[in-house]
């Protein structure tokens, strides 16, 4: 038995997910209500507490002290099951983030070296893809079980909406992948905090521009033309992860204007709880999954953390954590910002977007980026 | 009739590629967001800490009340305009006839219960306009409260308690000089 494997994995899965992600969604769904109120003029959530900061507090003992009604007219069964797939996968689908480079464990006495990444996994994008979708289950499950017409619809449209754009969601990280010719998230990190983020490639030694004798001079354009297919990838996959977290604008699934709540309509109290912790729990892996590709995980911007890339001690790992979460809040900030901007979309437009779009965009994409590869002599640039 | 014909607007290619407009909706909102958090938003009156009480206008139509006059007379004489009046029929008065022995025996009549159940009540004033003695006037009060439906009826006591004194007015009843 591997005994410091399994405590070091405990102690990272107990800090990262319920002391870290758990109270990060109840504060996002905070962070939601005022947000939306500030861009509709109003105050949103503000007496309990400090500026309303224990409202989610506040929010989680209402929940935990609601009737639980379980209807007469559901399938028990998956009626239970369903909240728990939707939570479930998104929680799990962390493992694989990697939140620094390596703890050196000398401080606590030990000869041993600690991952930052729960588990260091060479398949980590492909683990996220796969267990996200599991998270469909859950929905069509709710959906199903609930024996009424309105949940039905909503887990209908959101199985059909999740499958569409999980396509355009591989695809799309398709080219990070053969830029950087390994699927190992902390070693695509690493790569960034050394030779510049995915989306902003300014600094190491691809660099476009260095600063030598007082002012920036070219350095060689290589990664600039690598940017036009990062940079579609992106929009692609960012779009791609609204869709698959059931944000607005293809708030499909639960749609209050048409389909009551969608497919959560028939749960209640701790049930219903646990789906909006699910909703939002994605939301945070999502943000993860895409600061770890295009923005540099837990690196500090300019090359600052280059030489953060092997073991380093406590304060440094608190410092790339930090960074890391920074990164995170900025990007849930952006969902929240977006969902209150943009209008809705009718469901041809949605499966429109995705088939017709988004599908062939992310497959010319990958063409791009082998074209451009070739050209640029695929092995000085595969490992940047 | 004649038709019209509605041209469809043309979208320009900043429009067609839908991403440079949602820049421009994300600008916008993000302008508001700002001018909230610096706090140049005029938002809604937050209730418990700030109040009308002060801002009320004159005509403001709250609580109904009774009130006394100078000589701390009921002002009302149970005539039952009011009650017979109010649409919601929230007034419930029981006259009774002033004794031979008191002061006021000319008067003749005065309530002996005068009820306002402010469940009913619509706060429209009517009883106010109708009312000959000027006996009863809508004041200022809005925050009417109660845990049970008997305490939301205001009785004579309560009534008066709100209305307190009024000078002037009417003075058929007073003595002659």
């Amino acid at each position: 038995m591997d005994w410091f494997l399994i405590l070091s994995s405990l102690v990272k899965i107990i800090g990262l997910v319920f002391l870290t992600i758990l109270p990060m969604v109840a504060y996002s769904v905070y962070a939601e209500r005022r947000v939306s109120a500030f861009i509709q003029d109003r105050l949103g959530p503000n007496r309990v507490g400090f500026n309303g900061l224990a409202q989610p507090i506040a929010d989680g003992l209402k929940f935990l002290l609601k009737e639980d009604i379980t209807p007469a007219h559901v399938n028990k069964f998956y009626y239970w099951l369903a909240p728990c797939l939707v939570l479930v996968p998104a929680l799990v689908s962390c493992a694989v983030l990697p939140f620094g480079s390596t703890l050196d464990l000398d401080w606590l006495g030990l000869k041993q070296d600690m991952k930052l990444v729960i588990a260091d996994l060479n398949i980590g994008p492909l683990f996220i893809l796969a267990i996200t979708s599991l998270s469909v289950y859950g929905i069509v499950l709710a959906g199903w079980a609930s024996n009424s017409k309105y949940p039905f619809f909503g887990g209908v449209r959101s199985s059909a909406q999740m499958i569409s754009y999980e396509i355009a969601l591989g695809l799309s990280i398709v080219p990070i992948l053969m830029i950087y010719g390994n699927p190992n998230m902390g070693d695509i990190v690493a790569e960034q905090a050394k030779n510049g983020w995915a989306l902003l490639p300014f600094w190491g030694e691809n660099a476009v521009f260095r600063w030598q004798d007082g002012g920036f001079v070219y350095a060689g354009g290589k990664h600039l033309l690598l940017l036009i297919p990062v940079f579609i990838s992106f929009i692609v996959f960012t779009t791609s992860i609204f869709a698959e977290t059931n944000r607005l604008p293809f708030d499909l699934a639960e749609c209050e204007t048409e389909l009551v709540a969608g497919y959560h309509t028939e749960y209640s109290s701790m049930k219903f709880a646990l789906f909006f912790l699910g909703e939002y729990a994605a939301m945070i892996i999502g943000s993860g999954f895409a600061v770890t590709l295009f923005l540099g995980g837990w690196s500090l911007p300019f090359g600052l953390s280059a030489g953060q890339v092997e073991t380093v001690g406590l304060p440094v790992a608190l410092l790339q954590f930090g960074t890391f979460l920074i990164k995170v809040v900025a990007f849930i900030i952006f969902f929240i910002w977006v969902r209150w901007s943009i209008p809705r979309f009718r469901y041809d437009q949605l499966m429109k977007l995705g088939w017709v779009w988004f599908f062939e965009i992310a497959l010319f994409n990958v063409l791009l980026t082998a074209g451009i590869l070739i050209f640029l002599n695929s092995s000085t640039i595969a490992t940047p | 009739m004649a038709t019209k014909v509605v041209q469809r607007p043309k979208l320009s290619l900043g429009d067609k590629l839908y991403l440079p407009t949602i820049l421009k909706g994300l600008m916008i909102t993000a302008g508001h967001f700002f001018r909230m958090f610096r706090g140049k938003t005029k938002v809604a009156m937050q209730y418990p800490e700030e109040k009308w009480d002060e801002n009320l206008p004159q005509y403001y139509r709250g609580a109904p009340a009774l009130v006394t006059d100078e000589q701390d007379r009921e002002r009302c004489v149970a005539c039952q305009l009011c009650e017979f009046i109010c649409p919601p029929r929230a007034i419930t008065i029981t006259p009774e006839e002033i004794p031979n022995d008191e002061t006021w025996a000319k008067v003749e009549k005065r309530p002996k219960a005068f009820e306002i159940d402010m469940i009913r009540c619509i706060y429209c004033g009517l009883c106010e306009e109708v009312c000959p003695e000027q006996a009863i006037f809508l004041r200022k009060d809005y925050a009417i409260t109660g845990l049970s439906r008997e305490e939301m009826v205001h009785d004579k006591g309560r009534l008066y308690e709100i209305g307190g004194k009024r000078e002037g007015l009417v003075n058929k009843w007073n003595d002659l000089k």
